[in-house]
């Protein structure tokens, strides 16, 4: 049977992962095909096109009859004038950009950290296991707040931003992966390959690894929802690229301007339904991944 | 009053698996008189097992009783009655004493709350003094100190855990024991203590005991009468003297030759062969496999059990057919 | 009552200790890394915003200054810093001055505790007992297929969800007050009319907070009923005739409930990230708000002061858990370490 073939028939089992990749999917072709319709560089940016779109469609709603010419901004304008279907398009691009550099480079960093020091033991270890520890109590917003109001105030970039959460954004994957690596440390079949002659650094790649990958994929999943979540968190409070039209400023902007109580609810609502959609699909995943890693859930076939 | 306190009638149990159904136990069939000791010794997925948590009504689906009865004193069908009178039954007629006491006892309630929480639960009209001296009488039968009844689980070494156990399974003085492989987990020594316990307590009590396990030696010292199972069905029945000097079925037979016994030093054989899957039995006889001295009709028709002799003997085996 | 041991007290305590000596001295890192004179260019700014130099301004720079002591080496700023924080010295609000940070925080800190504790204790009792009827064979169907699919609200955030709850329930249906901790007009008392109030404003911040995190709670309680019902004790519970009641409860939820437990004091940092954020959008009188407000203006001394508290409040409530925790499973506390 084709690997095609067996993943289709596995999806359908499994339908809470397939759904979170159908988002995922659908997620990806809406920002792929939306660049086509919208110029990322001026579209989501107020008052930086040119003289030809009038600023005057401010407050467009999507089905308003007296809107100069209602097919040019499906989802509506903003309080400054900008295309929401361009902040959307723009927004869930730079969002998803975030969260996954955020949450490669913590997995990366805390996967290091966590393998070794479960590996190698000692004061290392005892340093590893009090960092982790004690910085997983503090919430990493508030971590991130007092780094991002010391650093830039209101001059932060996406990368920026990024860089800033991939700070805290390993605390979760190092606990996870030396928890297990220390659990697996002592299993039969470690100590077998030890017995074995197998050398320090085969045993990791051959015995080790291949164990700790579903481990490392739930962790991934962990690490770029809490990334996204921290970076909505920052911008919500005002420590956002302020000038970008990424969707947690979006919202900024939203509850700054009292958007709701002004009745401009596609406004809000746009970033709000596309952010659910992110975590939603990253919920998903992350149940579909745990079924797939622990064969005792899943049932017979 | 009928002279059996347990009649089990060609009980069969069946799990209905998505693999096919499993046939746990198939027509088994032996009665049990008051104050009897019967030792039910079988491999591992022989059925005894199934057959303790048949006789509670325990069977959890996918698995149910799908024929025969069971009947208590007589003439109660256990196997027809409701879920609640049968909980009434559970505990206070009919008691199971269990397997692993390591983790039987709820880690998270003291000794003497999980003895009295049976009393509470079966209508015994008794105030809270006249429970905890009920309870504090069931630690001292099975030797242990009442004050072992303010303690939490963890707090008790493996016997003294299974011992808690065996109280829990007597303080409403049943009828029936059931005691599955009580001693499985325990050292040699606790073993002995524990099977002790078990034996001056039912003396005392006259309740009648069904010893399920697969140490036949075990057995032998223990229990009046003696059931072989295999691949859930019964193969032999008798009083342990009778088996052991004169085993019919060539199954019990070769158990018995493959015990290790002080007078019998020299090479040990096991039984060739594995036992079959209980999703797919062998035609006829289900030991025709691995028989010695299996014969055509083996292969064809199922054996029925049936009465050998003169006296308590049944054997299901075409050698013995009448 | 079960003595605890010494070394399970000690253990914790130290615990608590740590977390806080970290954030104190994150606290204080973390500013000097930056190049900048927070203070000066805040002043800096708002002279050039509002066109004159604000009252005290030389006061203020000297204060700060004192404390930064930016002449002196490290060590003895952090000796200062460190008596600072015992004193229950935080500063003074740049942009509230002369108010002090401790007072600020004194009076919004309650709204918070009282909004997180009451949302929580729902959020995890209503959590934990659906969870455990999703795992039991004889609940009804409707409890065990249909409203799982409502747990999904658990994936998005909490202030999105109070977005939402403002605009159709506030806005739109004008069932409920926008916003704040009380009616504009009303003056705080403890009367029964104002208590009403109080409650009814917070009903939409906590069902933001109710909704998101009650779905955590469900699908880790009912993992850890199926795999209690698996246990040996269950089984013997079961053969000694128990009823149902009593083996759901005692034996089954009873043991259940530990890890989740365990999980609550874990999900503490987690809960007070969301609320945070939920109490500013719905313009609560909590630290959410104050420290929202903090940020905007760039008022350094709050915002290192609140997170400083938030921080000491959420290893004091993991203490307080920790200590709990012993009263719920015998097993741990009277040993070592536990």
């Amino acid at each position: 049977m084709s690997r095609f073939s067996l993943f289709w028939r596995y999806i359908r089992r499994n339908w809470t992962l397939g759904a979170g990749l159908g988002i995922l999917v659908f997620l990806f072709l809406f920002t792929v095909i939306g660049l086509f319709f919208v110029d990322s560089k001026v579209d989501p940016y107020p008052l930086a096109a040119p003289a030809g779109v009038p600023p005057t469609l401010a407050y467009c709603p999507p089905v308003e009859p007296d809107c100069e010419d209602p097919k040019a901004y499906p989802f509506g304008t903003d309080g400054q004038g900008r295309n929401m279907l361009a902040v959307a398009v723009t927004g869930t691009w730079m969002t998803l950009q975030i969260g996954l550099l955020a949450g490669l480079i913590g997995i990366a960093a805390g996967s290091f950290l966590g393998f070794t020091s479960a590996f190698y033991g000692g004061l290392y270890d005892a340093v590893v296991r009090w960092m982790v520890d004690v910085l997983l109590t503090i919430p990493g917003l508030l971590i991130l707040v007092v780094i991002a109001s010391s650093i830039g105030g209101r001059s932060i970039t996406v990368t920026g931003m990024a860089l800033i959460i991939a700070l805290i954004s390993w605390r979760g994957p190092a606990r996870v992966i030396r928890a297990q690596v220390l659990s697996m440390r002592e299993r039969p079949y470690v100590l077998m390959a030890r017995l074995n002659g197998m050398s320090g650094l085969d045993i990791v790649f051959r015995e080790l690894l291949p164990n700790l990958l579903p481990y490392l994929g739930a962790a991934l999943v962990g690490a770029v929802t809490a990334a996204i979540f921290a970076s909505m968190g920052l911008a919500a409070l005002g420590l956002g690229p302020l000038r970008e039209p990424t969707l947690g400023v979006t919202i900024y902007w939203v509850i700054n301007q009292s958007a709701f109580l002004r009745g401009l609810w596609w406004w809000g609502a746009v970033p709000i339904t596309v952010v659910a959609l992110v975590f939603i699909m990253l919920f998903m995943i992350s149940i579909g991944l745990d079924e797939l890693a622990n064969p005792r859930v899943r049932r017979s076939e | 009053m009928s002279e059996y306190v347990l009649q089990v009638k060609d009980v069969d149990i069946q799990y209905f698996t998505d693999a096919g159904i499993v046939k746990a136990a198939n027509e088994v069939s032996f009665n049990l008189r008051p104050g009897e000791r019967l030792g039910l010794v079988g491999e591992s997925g022989s059925g005894k097992s199934t057959m303790a948590l048949g006789i509670l009504r325990m069977i959890k689906p996918p698995g149910r009783i799908t024929a025969g009865q069971i009947l208590l004193n007589g003439d109660l069908d256990i196997t027809k009655i409701d879920e609640d009178a049968m909980r009434e039954l559970r505990g206070s007629q009919i008691s199971m004493i269990p397997q692993g006491a390591m983790n039987s006892l709820n880690p998270v309630m003291k000794v003497k709350e999980q003895l009295i929480d049976t009393m509470k639960d079966h209508d015994l009209h008794l105030t809270k003094k006249q429970m905890e001296a009920r309870a504090r009488e069931a630690l001292e039968n099975v030797e242990l100190d009442p004050k072992v009844g303010d303690l939490y689980p963890h707090e008790l070494s493996g016997g003294m855990k299974q011992r808690v156990c065996i109280a829990i399974g007597i303080v409403l003085h049943p009828k029936v024991i059931i005691a599955d492989e009580p001693t499985s987990a325990l050292d040699v020594i606790t073993q002995r203590q524990v099977m002790e316990t078990i034996a001056h307590i039912q003396e005392q009590m006259g309740s009648a005991v069904i010893l399920i396990g697969h140490d036949m030696g075990l057995m032998a010292q223990f229990v009046n009468h003696m059931a072989v199972m295999y691949a859930g069905r019964l193969m032999e029945l008798g009083t342990v003297k009778d088996i052991f000097t004169n085993p019919l079925h060539p199954y019990t037979q070769l158990l018995i030759s493959s015990l290790p016994m002080l007078d019998n030093r020299g090479d040990f054989q096991g039984i060739p062969g594995i036992t079959p899957s209980l999703l797919e039995l062998p035609p006829g006889c289900v030991f025709n496999t691995r028989c010695p001295q299996a014969m055509e009709v083996c292969t064809q028709r199922i054996p029925i059990l049936e009465k050998h002799g003169a006296g308590e003997r049944w054997v299901a085996c075409y050698l013995y057919e009448h | 009552m079960r003595a605890y041991s010494w070394n399970f007290v000690l253990k914790r305590f130290g615990l608590l200790v740590l977390i806080v000596w970290t954030a104190v001295t994150i606290n204080f890192i973390i500013p000097k890394l930056t190049p900048r004179n927070p203070l000066r260019e805040k002043l800096m700014e708002q002279a050039s915003r509002s066109g004159y130099i604000e009252q005290g301004f030389d006061e203020m720079v000297a204060a700060y200054e004192a404390k930064f002591g930016l002449d002196q080496p490290l060590w003895i700023q952090y000796v200062r810093y460190l008596g600072d924080i015992m004193r229950l010295d935080l500063g003074v609000s740049i942009a509230n001055f002369p108010k002090t940070v401790m007072e600020l925080v004194g009076a919004a800190l309650p709204w918070t505790i009282g909004l997180l504790t009451t949302a929580t204790l729902i959020a995890f009792t209503l959590g934990t007992i659906l969870g455990a009827l999703m795992a039991w064979p004889k609940s009804s169907n409707f409890v065990k297929y249909i409203l799982p699919s409502f747990l999904i609200l658990g994936a998005i955030p909490a202030y999105l969800i109070a977005l939402i709850l403002i605009y159709f329930v506030a806005f739109q249906w004008k069932l409920l007050p926008l916003g704040g901790g009380f009616g504009i007009s009303t003056i705080p008392n403890l009367s029964l009319p104002f208590m009403l109030e109080v409650m009814k404003h917070s009903l939409l911040p906590a069902l933001a907070i109710v909704l998101t995190s009650m779905g955590g709670w469900v699908i880790g309680m009912r993992g850890m009923m199926v795999t209690v019902q698996g246990e040996d004790y269950m089984t013997f519970g079961e053969a000694k005739g128990l009823t149902d009641n009593r083996l759901f409860f005692r034996y089954g939820m009873r043991n259940a409930i530990l890890p989740q437990v365990t999980g609550l004091a874990l999900a503490f940092s987690f809960l007070v990230s969301g609320s945070v954020l939920v109490e500013l959008i719905f313009q609560y009188p909590g630290v959410g708000t104050l420290l929202a407000r903090a940020i905007s203006q760039l008022d350094y001394f709050m915002i290192y002061g609140i997170v400083l508290i938030i921080v000491v409040c959420i290893a004091i409530a993991m203490f307080i858990m920790d200590m709990i925790y012993p009263l719920l499973d015998p097993r741990i506390g009277s040993g070592g370490g536990g």
